[in-house]
């Protein structure tokens, strides 16, 4: 089992043809991904990588099912995108564009509250359930298929770092989602940890935080009252200055709230085995699941 | 992007929100004829920095003669302002606002934010105008009235009741205040701000609203559609090192350790920082090249770094997935060979391509230390700056 996407992802690229587009549907094709569709407004007709575009999401859902959709469209039209894939019957849409404005992330977040519909980032590198589907810019190979580890994380390159001290200690991912670093984004903390606790094959899960806002607190939260499942924490940005954006733009200490200390005090709080030291969070996962 | 007070007030008169009369300045002399523009005394002399906390460091003095402008602004120009948000170097002061003293009745606190929780908008006024909010959230959360709106369905008039009612104003000044609260709140939108705060709003004898501060941040992300706000930046107020990284669309915040440090992703930058901390060395800068960086982002990554004078000691730390080890490699050795690399550098490259990288880096003569995890990276560094200490 896993979470959100496996063998039944039928993926579709919006942006498909662009260079960061095509190359990642091309490493996904690689992985094992089915990738069902691409859509690029203008461009329909082409064939990327032997896959089809067209120029509208709902025109490429009729046509081939597509149930997934993951997103390169450049930051002054995501919001549109990720609103067109939306409408469009997609079940679960994963956005990758990193620099969308905060004031469209805030509209999309309220329109899609009426839609059955999951979204994913934006600002992340996507989702993948070892062996089964790759949706998203992380590499392939640092993963193990077959759990028992589910993975969640504000960050790119610090995930994959996590995941691939786990696979150094031979244990495997059930599923491994970015949630990304934006302020406002769709999949939570708490949505990905809901779905690992009631996912029966994964057994523990490591959960990678950042600075800024609140969601790390509120995921201690929902930790301490419904998971039962042990859980690994790393909070990065303990020698973050405040009141300075770190990169992500959700990754800022703004006044007391957002420090990475005081997130570190919530998790521990909730029973959470904190590592402080990234070098060694596979070891202690080695030790705790 | 943050803007100075002076011009905040420039947008503020676009929306017709009442500010008091005032001119810029950059030298005394031109204060002291502002002052004398103004007609009138006394006139208060407002340092123009992006810092918060100005008046409790002397950045704002009251002056009652046109020579005292001159004096007292003399004094502030050129001169380092320390406040809570500068950190103890300070930042100097280049310009002065020069304004028509105020009629204050009341004090308020008015302010538009972004609310990551709940997706929404909020409006935040307090009585208590003219304090550090913070302060009042912690001691008199109750004194803080915060009204939560719908991006999609836009400030409604309800909404100003809450506030206007909520801050027990007089029936006079209850119709400017909704002006304020409306033109504020599109201002907001308009112009894709993350925070827009009056502090104090005030209340005048006759019970006119006025802003008498102002301060706005906007987001980064949506300067793409604001091309006159982009004009409005001062790098004067910036670090000259992260201006200058700005423009090779490289990450970096400076700060006060001795290592330096080149990372890829801004959570893998923050934890190799952090590791670095705990390894008993402080890190001198916060550096993410992006997923996609190429050779030449490294390049222009290491000319910065260097050009910090603080800098012992290089760690990289890249994970490579889409950027690959090899291609990374490459860029080191290039870098190298480019720019004189006077101090030690280690390197930890771990993901796609890791043998290729590694055997680039050993043959090429380079004087470089390579780890292969994490925790030893960080174990040489502490260790060479340690010894150099």
């Amino acid at each position: 089992m896993s979470i959100f996407v496996d063998e039944n992802t039928r993926l579709l690229v919006q942006g498909i043809t662009g260079k960061e587009g095509s190359f990642h549907t091309r490493q996904c094709l690689e992985y094992g991904t089915n990738v069902v569709a691409g859509v690029t407004p203008g461009k329909g007709g082409q064939d990327i990588n032997g896959v089809p575009v067209f120029n509208t999401v709902a025109e490429a859902v009729e046509q081939t099912g597509a149930n997934c959709s993951m997103i390169f469209v450049p930051p002054p039209f995501a919001a549109d995108a990720i609103c067109e894939a939306a409408y469009s019957g997609i079940g679960l849409i994963v956005a990758i564009t990193e620099g969308i404005p905060v004031m469209d992330m805030m509209r999309v977040k309220r329109i899609m509250d009426g839609l059955p519909c999951r979204l994913i980032g934006p600002n992340c590198p996507g989702i993948i359930t070892p062996g089964k589907a790759k949706v998203g810019i992380m590499p392939g190979p640092i993963h193990k298929p077959g759990g028992p580890v589910g993975v969640v994380s504000r960050s790119g390159t610090l995930t994959y770092e996590v995941v691939h001290q786990l696979t150094e200690q031979g244990i495997g991912q059930t599923t491994c989602v970015g949630i990304g670093g934006d302020p406002i984004n769709g999949t939570s903390f708490i949505d990905c940890l809901d779905a690992f606790q009631n996912d029966p094959d994964t057994k523990g899960i490591v959960m990678v935080g950042e600075i800024g806002g609140s969601a790390e607190e509120q995921a201690a939260r929902f930790i301490s009252e419904k998971v039962t499942k042990p859980v690994v924490g790393f909070v990065a940005g303990l020698t973050a200055p405040p009141g300075r954006r770190m990169g992500h733009a959700g990754a800022i200490i703004s006044g007391k709230s957002g420090t990475a200390s005081g997130k570190i005090a919530a998790l521990e709080d909730a029973g959470v085995h904190v590592c402080r030291n990234l070098g060694t969070i596979g070891e202690l996962c080695a030790k705790v699941f | 992007m943050k803007i100075h007070e002076y011009q905040t007030k420039e947008l503020f008169r676009k929306y017709s929100i009442p500010t008091p009369a005032g001119r810029v300045a950059e030298t005394a002399a031109q204060a002291k004829e502002a002052a004398l523009e103004l007609g009138g005394f006394p006139v208060v002399v407002k340092a123009q920095v992006h810092a918060g906390g100005r008046g409790k460091a002397g950045g704002v003095k009251l002056a009652n003669s046109a020579d005292e402008v001159e004096t007292v602004a003399g004094a502030m120009l050129g001169s380092r302002l320390v406040t809570h948000q500068t950190g103890p170097e300070g930042t100097v002061v280049r310009k002065v606002l020069v304004e028509e003293g105020a009629d204050i009745a009341r004090e308020l606190y008015l302010s538009v934010v972004v609310d990551r929780e709940t997706a929404s908008i909020v409006i935040m006024a307090s009585s208590a105008g003219g304090m550090d909010i913070e302060e009042v959230a912690e001691k008199s959360p109750e004194k803080i009235i915060r009204v939560y709106i719908d991006p999609l369905a836009g400030l409604q008039p309800f909404h100003c009741r809450l506030l206007a009612f909520g801050l027990d104003l007089a029936p006079e000044s209850i119709k400017p205040f909704t002006g304020v609260v409306k033109s504020l709140f599109k201002l907001f939108v308009d112009y894709d701000a993350s925070l827009v705060e009056i502090n104090p709003l005030i209340v005048t004898s006759s019970g006119a609203i006025v802003a008498l501060d102002a301060k706005i941040n906007f987001d980064d992300n949506a300067l793409f559609r604001h091309g006159d706000i982009k004009e409005l930046r001062d790098t004067g107020e910036e670090d000259p090192l992260e201006v200058e990284a700005s423009k090779y669309n490289l990450n970096y915040i400076n700060m006060d350790g001795n290592v330096g440090n080149m990372v890829n992703g801004a959570g893998l930058a923050m934890a190799t920082m952090d590791i670095i901390k705990l390894a008993g060395a402080e890190p001198a800068n916060f550096l993410d090249v992006g997923g996609g960086a190429n050779a030449e982002m490294v390049e222009n990554g290491f000319k910065i770094i260097l050009s910090d004078e603080k800098v012992r000691c290089i760690l990289i730390n890249i994970f490579g997935g889409i950027l690959r080890c090899d291609v990374l490699a490459s860029g080191i050795v290039q870098a190298a060979r480019n720019t004189d690399i006077h101090v030690p550098l280690v390197v930890r490259m771990e993901g796609t391509n890791v043998d290729e990288g590694k055997k680039i880096l050993a043959d090429s003569g380079l004087d470089l230390h390579t780890a292969t995890s994490l925790k030893e990276a960080a174990e040489m560094v502490a260790s060479i700056v340690g010894k150099a200490a």
